[in-house]
């Protein structure tokens, strides 16, 4: 069955830029790949980051891929966990801090 | 869970070397056809691979463990009784009357669990005083029965270097490559080791652990790694240790198997094969180690000893040792040795690129 997404895709995720663009998709690379590199924080830090935002984002593709990525860097069940406790309480967060706007607007309506 | 039994006496087709080969190179289980690792060193001159000379002497005095272990390339256990005999232990040591070598690194298997263990350290020890004699141990073993208790004093007094699997730092991960109840007593076991000194700054005595992945994905950076071993293991455990090796598991014996049941198998090649390092094949440890079986037999590292690939030279025996026809043997590769040759590379010290 055909599916929007393929766990083979991940792999062909660095060759977009034969498709065209390279130079962009080149800029893109390199600045990932500094990015991730040890520097004030810890790669193995920047890769439970990346993990919790692949789960806030809901993408595939990085679940997969920093699922592997913390796992080989020595990460724990419990700190991967955590990110991902974090990702969601962020995203529950983000909703219900906006009820101080509905709150504000109630009382605005309301007697 | 943990098998009980080896693959050997489940009589597996996995037990059987030959057939490990066929799977190493099938292109159905691989879904299509990888490139020859031989070919890989073809294109950086390499090939065929020469020694570079014969340092390190890495005996296998026997199959015989404690332990199961899921990823065990020995595919050793309690049921593994082929064990080196001290006829055998005395050819080796007649082999260092005649030629110098920087270390011996004892494998096994428990290598304490042949009854020949501490007579044949104390024989090298009299014919070398010099030589680094490193013992893979375990850690359980050191906890298995009243006889072993006294390890630690033993490799103190021999000035031993002590090499220890601990794949992670939580019980969990580990007991799952492992077995059950391996965490804690490997725990017991560091901290017994330290008590005499092992790992600790000044004693002289070193205790380096070795770090590999419990399931199908390679090791990150040892750096970045063993900060983090030493982190959780001193606080919350008061454990000190040297260094932490990173080896990344070869897809032979146990850990093949476990990679085809998993269905991780095809995919894991293809890591190791998008993960060739060049550099790292230029320092792969079968060029200046040889690997000697319980039986006496030379290969060229102890993985193709359990492929049952001996050397490529007419002295294939121990008894028979020849140094200059051994250095100048072509070194025996297959597709297992992507494993010593992914990333920063792998070997039985850890990092080699």
């Amino acid at each position: 069955m055909k599916t929007y997404y393929n766990p083979e895709d991940l792999a062909k995720f660095g060759k977009i830029g034969e498709f065209g663009a390279n130079n962009l998709a080149k800029k893109f690379f390199d600045y990932y790949g500094e990015t991730f590199k040890d520097g004030a924080l810890s790669e193995r830090e920047k890769s439970l980051i990346a993990l919790a935002v692949a789960h806030a984002l809901q993408c595939p593709y990085c679940i997969d891929a920093y699922t592997s990525d913390t796992i080989a860097k020595g990460c724990s069940e419990d700190e991967m966990m955590e990110a991902v406790h974090v990702a969601a309480s962020m995203a529950a967060g983000v909703k219900l801090v906006h009820s101080v706007q509905m709150i504000n607007k109630a009382k605005e309506l309301i007697m | 869970m943990n098998p009980v039994k080896s693959l050997k006496a489940q009589k597996s087709q996995l037990g059987e070397s030959a057939f490990q080969l066929k799977v190493l190179n099938d292109e159905e289980l691989l879904g299509r056809q990888l490139p020859l690792f031989k070919e890989k060193l073809n294109a950086i001159g390499l090939y065929p691979l020469k020694p570079t000379k014969i340092d390190i002497f890495q005996i296998n005095v026997g199959k015989m463990c404690n332990q199961v272990c899921k990823h065990c390339h020995v595919d050793a256990g309690p049921d593994r009784k082929e064990i080196m005999t001290q006829e055998t232990m005395q050819h080796c040591i007649d082999v260092f009357k005649k030629h110098k070598f920087s270390t011996l690194d004892l494998t096994g298997g428990a290598p304490e669990m042949n009854p020949n263990f501490r007579w044949f350290i104390e024989e090298v020890r009299k014919v070398d005083a010099e030589i680094k004699i490193i013992v893979r141990c375990n850690l359980t073993i050191i906890l298995a029965n009243k006889k072993y208790h006294d390890l630690p004093e033993f490799f103190k007094k021999h000035n031993i270097e002590v090499v220890s699997s601990l794949p992670f730092y939580t019980a969990t991960r580990t007991d799952s490559q492992r077995g059950d109840g391996v965490f804690e007593d490997s725990i017991k076991a560091l901290q017994m080791l330290n008590a005499v000194g092992y790992g600790i700054e000044g004693s002289g005595l070193t205790l380096n652990l070795v770090y590999n992945p419990a399931g199908a994905f390679l090791p990150a950076g040892q750096a970045g790694l063993e900060k983090e071993f030493k982190r959780v293991l001193r606080s919350k455990h008061n454990i000190e240790f040297n260094s932490l090796f990173c080896i990344t598991n070869i897809p032979i014996s146990r850990y093949l198997d476990y990679l085809i049941v998993s269905g991780n198998y095809a995919a894991y090649m293809e890591k190791l094969v998008a993960a060739y390092n060049p550099v790292a094949a230029e320092s792969v440890m079968c060029r200046n180690t040889l690997s000697i079986s319980w039986d006496g037999y030379l290969y060229d590292c102890d993985f193709n000893q359990m492929l049952e690939l001996k050397v490529a030279a007419k002295a294939k025996h121990i008894s028979e040792f020849d140094y200059e026809e051994l250095v100048n043997r072509p070194i025996i590769v297959n597709q297992h040795c992507y494993g010593c040759t992914a990333g920063a590379g792998s070997s039985c010290g850890g990092e080699v690129a």
